[in-house]
């Protein structure tokens, strides 16, 4: 089912969260909301499930307004952070308390949890309490729970968070597969950039209450609306050097000249972001410095890059180039990769 | 484990602080089922002669022993269910719901608390004669739980707060009312706060004194602990073998009780002390 968010403002006492913020997420469609912790994200997903009263604005799923109806009616499944299980209920009672609440006949509850159980794999464990559960296996109960009721929207709050790497990765992919075998519309929550790209179809990225670009993963890595957004996708993150934009031409603080046409004449001075996958020997010679730092990844390099001017760069590199600590480099940029902004941040 | 003190020494001084009380609780049992001679300690007979109060018709103007523990249990329980029905929904309400004036009722909750209800005792009077309830249980089960209370709820709400909000928002998206999460989801994760509440209150109720003897000082309404009062008051024969086998019979209760119920008891210290 579709959601659109209109003009919605979300205030804590004195303090606006969320100001006129409008939102619209395609049936069946996974959308991530991103952003560091503050931006407002749990918020929004909090007014979505009913939890949180909207100050203003609308809130619709498919055409019917549910700003003002309570949180039961709003038929909305919730994975939270901590998974919120019930304690005293076993994996099967957990799932289906949201049917007994509903009402529905014995027999039903017992097909439907089953159901479910088969979906989310997780039918041999129906009788343990949550206590006796790994942590991945109480994600499933909890997404088994959300999901049980049939709801319109499923809603995850960092669903990930509390899980180790590798169950991390495991998850990752169980809970997309479990959106795509259901065709539910879905919304997660997350401050993590690599969940974000690799499980959604879209990425609302938002900073301080407003979302700042909705676009495709790949979409958003490669065409960031501003330097903020820029920063946030990417690990290791972007680095930025001042520039100065003479006739057709950038120079670098270090005095190496990059060509450049398609800039508007009027901008003196502006901003460029240079990924670590453009920077690096493949791409020519001009930028010099010294390896500040090397972080072996295993498969990948990360270097630190001090320039003759003292500004940083860090290039990422398959392993094996046998450099070390304070060795002199002359390396080159991929030139139609680099992203420019104004001195605001904004792209040019 | 390793011993990075000695034992013995810990021992030894413990052993001569409880040897007073550990004395005091032998001769209780020692004279309670034997008789000795007027000038000696030590016991000469085993004899159930004391207990006779348990069966044989009590003396003139002195209430039958049944019918006073009768009513000390009354007065017991009811002060322990009034106690937790109220503080289980009032804690609740104080850790959970926004409501106007819900700091002023926590700063009132912890001065009552600290209260010496002593104070209160000559007032607490003056409103049962009032309102008709002196000299009754029903008076008396309504001044003890109300005194009660304080700490009840205050015990309740450090086991509400430690609930997780999580719980409840799951409870409220799964479609149930504010209700039926506080009933089937909160409740039984408060639930050892519930049972050492009712414990403790009970015991409290059992072992009360001040009250009953003030605002319930007739035969009707009298407990255990006013019963031995009176057996005492009377100075011109006073029966101590009688005395002491009452408070027996008294006691037995309350060890009884601990003993079953030690381990839901220290509950309420580990759960219960977040404000």
């Amino acid at each position: 089912m579709q959601i659109t968010l209109q003009n919605f403002t979300k205030t804590f006492d004195d303090v606006t969260v969320i100001e006129d913020m409008n939102l619209e997420v395609k049936d069946g469609e996974m959308l991530a909301l991103l952003g560091p912790s503050g931006c407002g994200k749990s918020t929004t997903l909090f007014a979505i499930c009913g939890i949180h009263r909207v100050n203003g604005g609308k809130i619709l799923f498919g055409d019917s307004d549910v700003s003002d109806l309570p949180s039961q009616k709003r038929n909305v499944g919730v994975v939270f952070q901590s998974y919120a299980l019930y304690p005293h209920m076993n994996a099967y009672e957990n799932i289906a308390f949201p049917l007994k609440v509903r009402k529905d006949k014995p027999a039903d509850i017992k097909r439907q949890v089953h159901e479910i159980a088969k979906l989310t794999h997780i039918e041999e464990l129906l009788e343990r309490k949550p206590g006796q559960l790994s942590g991945g296996q109480q994600q499933r109960v909890a997404l088994a729970r959300a999901l049980v009721r049939k709801p319109d929207i499923l809603l995850l709050d960092e669903p990930l968070a509390n899980l180790d790497a590798k169950l991390r990765l495991e998850m990752r992919a169980e809970i997309r597969r479990i959106q795509l075998e259901t065709g539910i519309t879905a919304i997660l929550v997350t401050h993590d950039q690599v969940e974000a790209m690799s499980m959604c179809d879209r990425i609302a990225l938002m900073h301080d209450g407003k979302i700042v670009q909705l676009d495709k993963p790949s979409e958003m890595y490669d065409n960031p609306a501003n330097k903020f957004v820029a920063d946030f996708l990417g690990n290791p993150p972007i680095t930025f050097l001042d520039a100065k934009h003479q006739g057709d031409l950038l120079v670098l603080p270090n005095g190496h000249e990059i060509k450049n046409t398609k800039l508007n004449a009027a901008i003196e001075m502006l901003q460029i972001g240079i990924r670590p996958e453009c920077f690096g020997p493949q791409f020519g010679t001009g930028i010099k410095g010294v390896v500040k730092f090397i972080e072996k990844q295993g498969r990948e390099e990360l270097f630190d890059i001090e320039l003759t001017d003292g500004s940083q760069l860090r290039s990422i590199q398959s392993s094996g180039s046998n450099l070390s600590i304070g060795d002199d480099i002359d390396w080159g940029l991929a030139l139609d990769d680099l992203l420019l902004f104004d001195m605001q941040g904004d792209r040019l | 484990m390793s011993h990075n003190f000695r034992h013995w020494p810990i021992i030894v001084i413990l052993s001569i602080v409880s040897l007073p009380l550990i004395i005091m609780f032998t001769f209780q049992i020692i004279d309670t089922f034997t008789t000795h001679p007027i000038d000696s300690m030590i016991p000469d007979k085993i004899t159930f002669e004391q207990f006779s109060f348990l069966w044989d018709e009590a003396e003139t103007g002195r209430a039958n022993i049944w019918e006073v523990t009768l009513n000390t249990f009354i007065f017991a329980t009811t002060t322990a269910v009034v106690v937790c029905t109220v503080s289980m929904t009032t804690a609740y309400a104080l850790s959970r719901l926004n409501f106007p004036f819900r700091r002023f009722f926590l700063g009132g909750l912890i001065i009552l608390h600290a209260f010496p209800t002593v104070t209160l005792i000559i007032a607490i009077f003056l409103i049962l004669q009032i309102i008709g309830l002196y000299d009754t249980l029903m008076g008396v089960i309504m001044v003890k739980a109300a005194l009660e209370l304080p700490f009840g709820i205050w015990i309740m709400k450090g086991f509400y707060d430690n609930v997780p909000w999580e719980i409840e928002m799951a409870g409220v998206q799964d479609g149930a009312s504010r209700f039926t999460v506080w009933w089937k989801l909160v409740l039984p994760q408060v639930q050892p706060g519930i049972f050492a509440l009712m414990i403790f209150s009970f015991l409290s109720g059992w072992s009360e004194f001040l009250l009953p003897q003030v605002l319930a000082p007739g035969n009707d309404a009298q407990v255990l602990s006013t019963y031995m009062t009176a057996l005492i008051a009377d100075d011109t024969k006073i029966d101590f073998a009688l005395f002491k086998a009452v408070g027996m019979f008294y006691a037995l209760p309350v060890i009884a009780i601990y003993l079953i119920f030690q381990n839901k008891l220290m509950n309420i210290y580990g759960g219960g002390t977040k404000g």
